[in-house]
């Protein structure tokens, strides 16, 4: 579309056009998205008094951090935050590892079933976590999973996603460089970690940035598996913390309560939004 | 998902599958190294994606009290209560209302955020990742920032209705408001999602066509109408597809936002209250979602059937 627009003289008409075919839609949509968390982030700093009201307060009065400490001692937030860094951090970490050892068998080495193998992935990619929760709780419950980390943890660890992902990009690596490495005597291992890993890290780590947002914001999971504040994820306790701040006066706190859960990925994502929106949307830029 | 069929050619490294007989010890050692690769894996995607499959439409056939030791076998009893019942009605109906609402409003609204994306304008970028931002939040957070906004007697929402003199509805205890308010913020969770695909679609569309159009007079409108959304109809069955399957999936939003299902109990809400809210109705919830599965399955298939068809590469 751009030349149609571009080599355009500048006049005060087109100046207009601009602004309003342009700026003001794009500025009307990322409003939209900003003000909800806006108000958010200002509620979370007022006190009762200022939200419990007769006229609306847009800004708090001072930036005291009073819902932030009741939030952490209503419910035991750092525990829960501890958990959250805790179940993310080790779920991702395997999940990515066994997704680079997946796709690197189902790339580089033979094996007569690799076919059928990939087909049981891709329809694992597609079979939704949602209906397997009831199983799942059965079977971890069973098997005394029930307010314990490995027993969030386990279930998800199996990953069809991130190995699709990282399969997909094995395969444009360019064979030569392996062959180089394996005439030299390099065994699998060795050509993994050496060779096919640093040159993949792009790829790697937008598996890794998408398994981590995924594991820190995942619900049902979690909710289902534990019932005990001291074993409960962020997401887990915030619903806790609803449950005891459910009058007008306790929205400060459930918003403060929300900033703790919503930032540190908004954080990320602002970091690193290419690899996120990348690895999230794959599938649909390459189709 | 239609990652299926983008597959590069197969690199160097994979000897053709017909000469595969006589064991060397190579072939031998690659066996084992893909087994200790693989094999943890697959392990797991085994016992917890496919056992829960099989062991789903087992549970289907119980009636079975969640905790409780016994279990009658009642064959398609669930099934038969679920449909004959009030609840089929009910919660399918909820669930294809959501599901319609939900996927016609994020990519609708996606589309026309994605229009904006392609101006020729600066801060584009910084605009795409921001639209693009609440669809990576955690929906437990969002839900509640939400439900303050929605609050009838503090919420913002109420404060501009009362400014217009009007008075705030009971949003959460109105089954039919309720619906709507979940619809509501769902489609502003997504909508970034839609907005980001549609963007790379309209950005691979083949621009001396446009232009040509443009010269032989043709306006934005119709040039969008006769020659943007035609081409853009794998993007567009791709969306269709992939929100429908996440739709039908949502249960952060609809837990946080209305915990009784008043009114919103999707499938698989009502699955989740049955086994796991006041009843612990084990088997009937499993006959649930089988069904769901059921519906994620065909549409799946369609979406199998179809791609090959629909998706044409410019």
């Amino acid at each position: 579309m751009s030349t149609l627009t571009e080599n355009r003289a500048f006049t005060r008409k087109n100046f207009a056009a601009t602004l309003a075919g342009g700026y003001v839609p794009l500025i009307l949509a990322t409003l939209v998205v900003f003000l909800p968390l806006l108000w958010m982030v200002l509620s979370s700093f007022k006190q009762p008094g200022e939200i419990v009201t007769t006229e609306l307060k847009f800004l708090p009065e001072s930036l005291n951090l009073d819902n932030y400490r009741e939030a952490m001692t209503t419910v035991p937030f750092g525990q829960f935050f501890l958990n959250s860094v805790i179940v993310t951090a080790v779920g991702s970490t395997i999940k990515v590892t066994l997704a680079i050892l997946t796709a690197y068998a189902l790339v580089f080495v033979d094996f007569p079933y690799k076919n059928a193998v990939f087909v049981l992935i891709l329809v694992a990619l597609m079979v939704p976590a949602q209906v397997s929760i009831l199983p799942n709780y059965i079977l971890i419950a069973g098997l005394g999973g029930k307010n314990t980390l490995w027993g969030i943890i386990l279930p998800g660890l199996g990953t069809a996603f991130g190995t699709f992902l990282l399969r997909q990009h094995f395969l444009t690596l360019p064979g030569s460089i392996l062959e180089a490495a394996e005439l030299d005597g390099a065994g699998h291992w060795r050509r993994l970690w050496r060779i096919v890993v640093p040159v993949s890290v792009p790829s790697i780590a937008t598996v890794g940035l998408v398994t981590v947002v995924s594991e820190w914001n995942d619900y049902i999971w979690p909710l289902i598996i534990t019932d005990r504040p001291e074993s409960m994820t962020l997401p887990v306790g915030l619903t806790l913390l609803q449950n005891s701040e459910s009058n007008g006066a306790g929205w400060g706190i459930l918003m403060a309560g929300a900033v703790l859960v919503i930032l540190p990925v908004l954080v990320i994502f602002a970091m690193l939004q290419r690899y996120i929106v990348a690895g999230l949307t794959q599938g649909s830029v390459t189709g | 998902m239609t990652i299926l069929d983008t597959a590069p050619a197969p690199s160097a490294n994979r000897p053709s599958p017909r000469a595969r007989r006589g064991w060397s010890p190579r072939r031998r050692r690659d066996f084992l190294v893909f087994l200790a690769f693989a094999a943890p894996n697959l392990l797991l995607i085994a016992v917890f994606t496919y056992l829960p499959l099989i062991n789903n439409i087992y549970y289907s056939t119980l009636d079975w009290t969640l905790g409780s030791a016994e279990a009658t076998v009642v064959g398609l009893g669930n099934y038969l209560t679920f449909f004959t019942s009030a609840d089929a009605p009910r919660v399918l109906g909820t669930t294809a209302l959501f599901t319609a609402c939900t996927v016609g409003g994020s990519m609708l609204l996606g589309l026309l955020v994605a229009l904006a994306l392609n101006a020729k304008v600066r801060g584009t970028t910084f605009a795409r990742a921001a639209v693009f931002a609440p669809y990576v939040l955690s929906g437990v957070g969002v839900g509640l920032v939400w439900l303050f906004i929605f609050d009838p007697g503090y919420g913002v929402l109420s404060w501009i209705l009362r400014a217009f003199g009007a008075t705030s509805p009971e949003w959460i205890n109105d089954p039919q408001l309720a619906l709507v308010m979940v619809i509501v913020v769902y489609v502003w969770k997504n909508l970034g999602y839609c907005a980001v695909v549609f963007l790379a679609g309209l950005q691979s569309l083949p621009g001396d066509v446009m232009e040509a159009a443009a010269l032989d007079g043709a306006g934005g409108v119709r040039r969008f109408l006769a020659i943007s959304l035609p081409l853009l109809s794998p993007t567009t069955f791709f969306l269709l597809i992939t929100t429908m399957l996440s739709s039908l999936q949502a249960f952060d939003l609809i837990r946080i936002m209305t915990p009784l299902g008043n009114g919103t109990s999707t499938l698989i809400y009502e699955a989740y209250l049955q086994a796991f809210g006041a009843y612990n109705r084990a088997g009937y919830s499993a006959a649930i979602s089988v069904v769901l599965f059921a519906i994620l399955l065909l549409v799946t298939v369609l979406q199998l059937r179809f791609v090959e068809k629909k998706v044409h590469y410019a």
